[in-house]
């Protein structure tokens, strides 16, 4: 019998690439035996557009490039700012973006969660994922009128101050979520089906995860303990008592409950967050209208919901960037993509994608 | 030519207990799926979104029919109708009361295993009839999927047979005793599972499977020919749920008469719920684990059923 290998293009438009992605996929019945994302379907030159902005302008392009947690590209961007140009944020503003960025956290999972198991076919899971981050959006239309792209957090501070009562429905979502998550739990990731679909699929030893430069939950679910948050401590995060949860196997399940874990601990920081929020500026003092830092350059990282963001400025002394490059967690976690897929059959491809919890737009650029 | 006509008439009064089975069918899926996922479901059109489907159908009615130019024109246009006609054909032996079935023939038990499953070539043919690389894979998987469960459903049914003694589905019902309840149970989940498996839903819709292949084998359909399929599946829903509440769980008892189509129709719907639910709760299986379950699990099940049966015939 003559068999052939089926060549396959997942995409660019297909409901389980999460975004505008192509697998280019070569088939030896169900197993894959080739894959290959190709990528820039998105490109949209965010980082070339930054030249010709000025700093605070650049704000909402950041915005655009991971639109499931906008917050941390926002805060990224900022923090490389303030270093450039040397602002200090009032500590109410740090205490709002840690609120803000928990709550993106927590948003952006439960689309992760979401898509492990609406890849495998789970789809009243999803569902109940997506109610959770509906109410987080709901905080944040409140906050910033916006509920996906914010441009809430502007260098030197923040743009706006949290409304009365918001506190009280920010205490009572996280009241609520832990309780949300451990359903989810139950229902999902106990289920058996789930569990023979996710476990020992797609599986990252950690070593190729620090190789490849893998950061964020698809790291840490290979077992790899490193979360910026605590050992690169930046803001006000070492003021607060939290865990970082890590999985032992470093397959789909892992990476994926290792999110839902992270929920339950966002919830303890934010908390600690509102009982340690004090009344104050939200915005620094005496910022130019127009930003024109010194000559030099400055990077910094934060550790969003994919993994370490970075974002490196150059500035020549003119009121626009010379040069903005993005370390993007989503880029560098989907190029191991085809090292732990290859041999798998097409269904598990897809469920390993989406167990990297990649947002095209920040791998894009 | 009388029996011809009535033949006709039975066949016209098939289709629309299928397709009025499929309207209502569809708007009650839509309705479990929402509350199960904590939304109401339709809403708007008639009480609690009951006429849904009065918008619906003629939306698919006036959507364009579009053949994929690389396609095979006669097969891709006559395949939806290849995948009905075997589950409308099925309806006909299914024993509706006591005595009575439209088609009542000694070998009605086997008509209905067998022609349902001539539909696995009307899905190879839609499959390959569009040239396209997700529509074969689901093909294929429907193929390898139907075929091995076939295995397990018939083995499921072969108990029934043994204890009434007959082919034939009205004695079968005739035969039928409260006590066949919990000595046919392990037959029964596996005839309910394995028809999932067959009528290709969820958990085991893998040919259709959204997030991998789109749509599967009908990739490329539209409008009222792809609604010929959706009613195709629906139609599977239906006769096999039909099929188990008139041969396993007695037909009409405990009641009798018009009483008795009244409970045969509560039992085909709580089935049918039964099934949305499954597939609304559940993940996904994979292809391996899909036909490992049925080799595994079913088969080996319906084995020990039908020892049980043989222990307890002879005392009967």
């Amino acid at each position: 019998m003559v068999t052939e290998e089926l060549t396959l293009n997942i995409g660019p438009s297909h409901p389980s690439t999460h975004g505008v992605c192509r697998l280019l996929v070569r088939l030896d019945g169900e197993i894959v035996t080739h894959v290959e994302p190709i990528i820039g379907h998105l490109h949209r030159g965010i980082e070339k557009m930054a030249e010709n902005r000025t700093y605070l302008q650049v704000v909402p392009l950041t915005d655009r490039l991971d639109y499931v947690g906008s917050m941390y590209a926002n805060w990224a961007y900022c923090r490389a700012v303030e270093r450039l140009a040397g602002i200090r944020v009032p500590e109410r503003a740090e205490y709002i973006r840690v609120i803000v960025c928990e709550l993106q956290r927590i948003a952006s999972h439960m689309m992760g969660i979401g898509s492990s198991a609406a890849d495998t076919g789970a789809t009243s899971a999803f569902l109940y994922a997506f109610a959770q981050r509906d109410l987080v959006i709901d905080l944040f239309e409140e906050l910033c009128g916006a509920r996906l792209t914010y441009n809430y957090v502007r260098p030197g501070g923040v743009s706006f101050d949290l409304p009365d009562g918001w506190v009280e429905r920010c205490r009572a979502f996280t009241a609520q979520h832990p309780k949300a998550m451990l359903e989810i739990d139950g229902f999902f990731f106990g289920n058996a089906i789930a569990r023979a679909r996710l476990k020992g699929v797609g599986v990252l030893d950690p070593d190729a995860a620090v190789a490849w430069g893998v950061s964020g939950p698809s790291a840490r679910g290979s077992g790899v303990d490193w979360d910026l948050r605590r050992d690169d401590p930046y803001s006000v995060y070492p003021r607060f008592d939290f865990d970082v949860p890590i999985g032992s196997n470093g397959d789909a399940f892992d990476r994926a409950r290792v999110r839902l874990w992270e929920c339950i601990e966002s919830c303890r920081i934010i908390d600690q967050a509102l009982d340690q929020l004090e009344p104050g500026p939200i915005m620094a003092d005496g910022l130019p209208r127009l930003l024109a830092p010194r000559p030099g350059d400055a990077y910094d990282h934060i550790e969003s919901a994919r993994g370490s963001l970075g974002v490196y400025l150059v500035s020549d002394g003119s009121p626009r960037p010379y040069r903005m490059k993005v370390r993007s967690p989503a880029f560098c976690n989907l190029a191991v993509l085809p090292l732990i897929a290859v041999g798998h059959t097409l269904s598990d491809l897809l469920v390993i994608l989406g167990s990297l919890d990649p947002v095209f737009g920040e791998v894009d650029r | 030519m009388s029996s011809l006509l009535l033949g006709i008439l039975w066949g016209v009064a098939g289709v629309l207990v299928i397709a009025g089975g499929a309207v209502i069918g569809v708007w009650w899926e839509r309705k479990v799926a929402g509350h199960i996922q904590l939304r109401y479901g339709p809403q708007q059109i008639g009480p609690a979104g009951s006429l849904q489907m009065l918008a619906d159908v003629p939306k698919l009615l006036f959507k364009e029919d579009i053949v994929p130019s690389g396609a095979d024109r006669p097969l891709f246009k006559w395949a939806p109708l290849m995948a009905f006609a075997p589950v409308a054909a099925a309806m006909a032996v299914i024993p509706f009361a006591a005595g009575w079935a439209p088609f009542d023939t000694s070998v009605g038990v086997l008509f209905f295993l067998a022609v349902p499953s001539l539909e696995v070539v009307a899905i190879l043919v839609a499959a390959w009839a569009q040239r396209n690389s997700y529509a074969a894979i689901g093909g294929l998987r429907a193929a390898s999927q139907m075929i091995a469960y076939e295995v397990p459903r018939t083995l499921a049914v072969a108990p029934l047979v043994l204890l009434a003694g007959s082919l034939r589905p009205t004695e079968v019902v005739a035969a039928w005793r409260w006590w066949w309840l919990p000595l046919l149970a392990i037959a029964f989940v596996v005839y309910l599972i394995a028809s999932i498996a067959e009528m290709n839903r969820g958990p085991f819709d893998l040919p259709e499977a959204e997030s991998e292949l789109v749509a599967g084998y009908f990739a490329d359909y539209s409008g009222m020919r792809w609604a010929i399929f959706m009613m195709a599946e629906y139609g599977a829903v239906i006769t096999a749920s039909l099929f188990a509440a008139a041969t396993f769980l007695g037909a009409g008892w405990p009641f009798s008469g018009a009483l008795g189509v009244v409970a045969l129709v509560v039992k085909t719907s709580v089935l049918v719920t039964i099934v949305m639910w499954t597939k609304w709760t559940l993940p996904r299986v994979r292809q391996d684990q899909l036909l490992r379950f049925c080799w595994v699990v079913l088969v080996p099940a319906t084995l020990v059923q039908l020892a049980i049966v043989g222990v307890v015939l002879p005392w009967m």
